[in-house]
């Protein structure tokens, strides 16, 4: 459904995206991790064709990116990272102005507006205007304006980035629910847990690079399934291990604060990079 | 194949200016009455030009003026907070609508605006029982006129990269032209080369061509189409801008 072939993106001297290539088929939830700045959101601009592609080749639901940029449109949808909702109307008049944007009939949009403001738990609040709106309801409309016109492909760019927990959890299963559809999904996301707790796949960036790729318990269990963490004051790098006893082994070793668990995908990070995401 | 998605911007556009209708009518109202104040009943009382008074002479020409300013500015600044600040071009610009059809639907709201301003002042024109006559040509050349401002806002808008930038062009290129155009005098009075300098304005000749039909003179061709020449070009620009607009 997705398709990237040495996707770049260079802006002057600086190469934001280098050779990206992955596909994803129809119905997954694809993650791409990184830290800010690793290019995430520069891949996701390219292949909304918001971006201009420098070199390499993008494909939607077999249709190219930049020979074709009106067509990808109408199978794509999009949730960026900064809420780009149209405060001065109501939910409701953001989804007719999304729905007659991609030409859906008016009784298409009265019937679809009804029952996504309802999956979004957002009916009552429907005449309500936007900017009256929390940050978590915000970013729930934002995804239902994202799939209004039935799009196969919905890209998310850190869909819950600045919530809290409760609510974070909230657009977890809204998205779940989207991926039961049928709806292949792409997600960036800087969060170790959401990438772990949605995603079928995860590909790693750093630096406008992929760095890894795999399902997050297979990238675990290439770097180790249990982590030996040192206490910053320890200074001593991580270490990984597929068996217990030996990290347990390993860790009793040590002096000072040290702490056996299972990996993550961050420190799947680690290993790989030499960095920190959250650096 | 024309997109009718321009109808869709055309209806957003809308649809906000009722949210703020007030707001609209307000401000599209204080800078054309301080002018009608300060320099028809102001400086301009006793004076005349030719046969007639000078708040016939200006009205057509605050009427241009009001016309560009409010299709300039309800196009550009709206543009350029949604690119800039609140980002909800990108909706617009990840829709199966062509970049074309998004200028035009800008731009009529533009003409929207415009035409509402210049009827505002024609009906304070009224009120004053000014010696000038409004008909539908008057009115289409207001339209005219205003679409070639809305399409330098949209212009301007995808041309600047900060609000600053979109306050210096206000000031280096519209405000000149607000005073310059034969707004408040005419361009005949001027020697040359300053009479040719102020013919490059498309306000100049909006100015000239209302004047005339408010007054029931013979419409100078010239400065129609010279006006019509600019709306095909600054559209053609916004459309290209619009085209090339990368986030």
């Amino acid at each position: 459904m997705i398709r990237l072939d040495h996707l770049t993106k260079r802006f002057d001297h600086f190469l934001a995206v280098d050779r990206l290539s992955f596909e994803v088929p129809q119905g997954e939830v694809f993650g791409l991790l990184g830290p800010n700045g690793a290019g995430k959101t520069t891949s996701i601009r390219m292949l909304t064709t918001l971006a201009s592609i420098t070199s390499g080749q993008a494909e939607i639901a077999g249709i190219d990116v930049s020979r074709n940029p009106i067509g990808v449109k109408r199978v794509i949808g999009l949730a960026p990272q900064g809420l780009n909702l149209e405060i001065e109307l109501t939910a409701e008049e953001n989804l007719e102005f999304h729905g007659r944007l991609h030409r859906m009939s008016r009784h298409d949009r009265r019937a679809r507006i009804r029952e996504l403001l309802e999956f979004s738990e957002l009916w009552e609040k429907r005449n309500v205007q936007v900017q009256k709106f929390s940050g978590g309801m915000k970013r729930r409309l934002l995804i239902t304006r994202a799939i209004m016109h039935r799009p196969k492909v919905l890209f998310l760019d850190e869909p819950t980035v600045g919530l809290d927990p409760q609510i974070r959890r909230r657009v977890w299963d809204m998205i779940l629910g989207l991926k039961a559809q049928g709806i292949t999904i792409l997600v960036t996301t800087h969060y170790i847990e959401e990438a772990d707790f949605l995603c079928d796949r995860v590909g790693i960036m750093n630096r406008g690079r992929l760095v890894a790729l795999d399902k997050p318990q297979s990238l675990k269990n290439t770097t180790g399934i249990y982590a030996v963490i040192c206490s910053r004051m320890n200074g001593c790098p991580p270490r990984f291990f597929n068996d217990r006893d030996e990290a347990v082994r390993y860790a009793s070793e040590l002096e000072g604060d040290v702490t056996v668990r299972q990996t993550n995908l961050e420190d799947v990070f680690i290993a790989l990079t030499g960095e920190a995401i959250h650096d | 194949m024309i997109d009718t998605g321009f109808y869709t911007i055309f209806w957003r556009e809308m649809l906000a200016i009722r949210k703020k209708f007030w707001k609209v009518l307000s401000g599209s109202l204080v800078m054309p009455v301080l002018y009608l104040v300060t320099f028809g009943w102001g400086i301009g009382r006793g004076v005349r030009v030719g046969q007639g008074n000078y708040m016939d002479f200006i009205l057509p020409g605050i009427i241009a003026l009001s016309a560009m300013n409010s299709s300039f500015n309800g196009v550009s600044v709206t543009l350029n907070i949604s690119k800039l600040y609140y980002k909800t071009i990108e909706e617009i610009l990840v829709s199966p609508i062509s970049p074309w059809a998004i200028t035009l639907g800008r731009i009529l709201a533009g003409c929207v605006r415009g035409l509402f301003s210049a009827c505002l002042i024609v009906a304070i024109g009224l009120i004053l029982d000014v010696n000038l006559g409004f008909g539908p040509s008057f009115f289409a050349t207001v339209l005219l006129l205003s679409f070639a401002f809305g399409a330098l806002g949209v212009l301007a808008a995808m041309l600047t990269r900060s609000h600053e930038d979109m306050t210096n062009f206000s000031n280096f290129v519209i405000l000149p032209m607000a005073f310059l155009s034969g707004t408040f005098f005419s361009p005949d009075l001027l020697p040359q080369p300053f009479r040719s300098l102020i013919l490059v304005y498309p306000l100049t000749h909006g100015s000239i061509a209302l004047r005339a039909l408010a007054t029931a003179q013979a419409v100078p061709l010239s400065a129609l189409a010279v006006l019509f020449g600019y709306a095909v070009v600054l559209f053609l620009l916004a459309g290209l801008s619009v085209k090339r607009l990368e986030l």
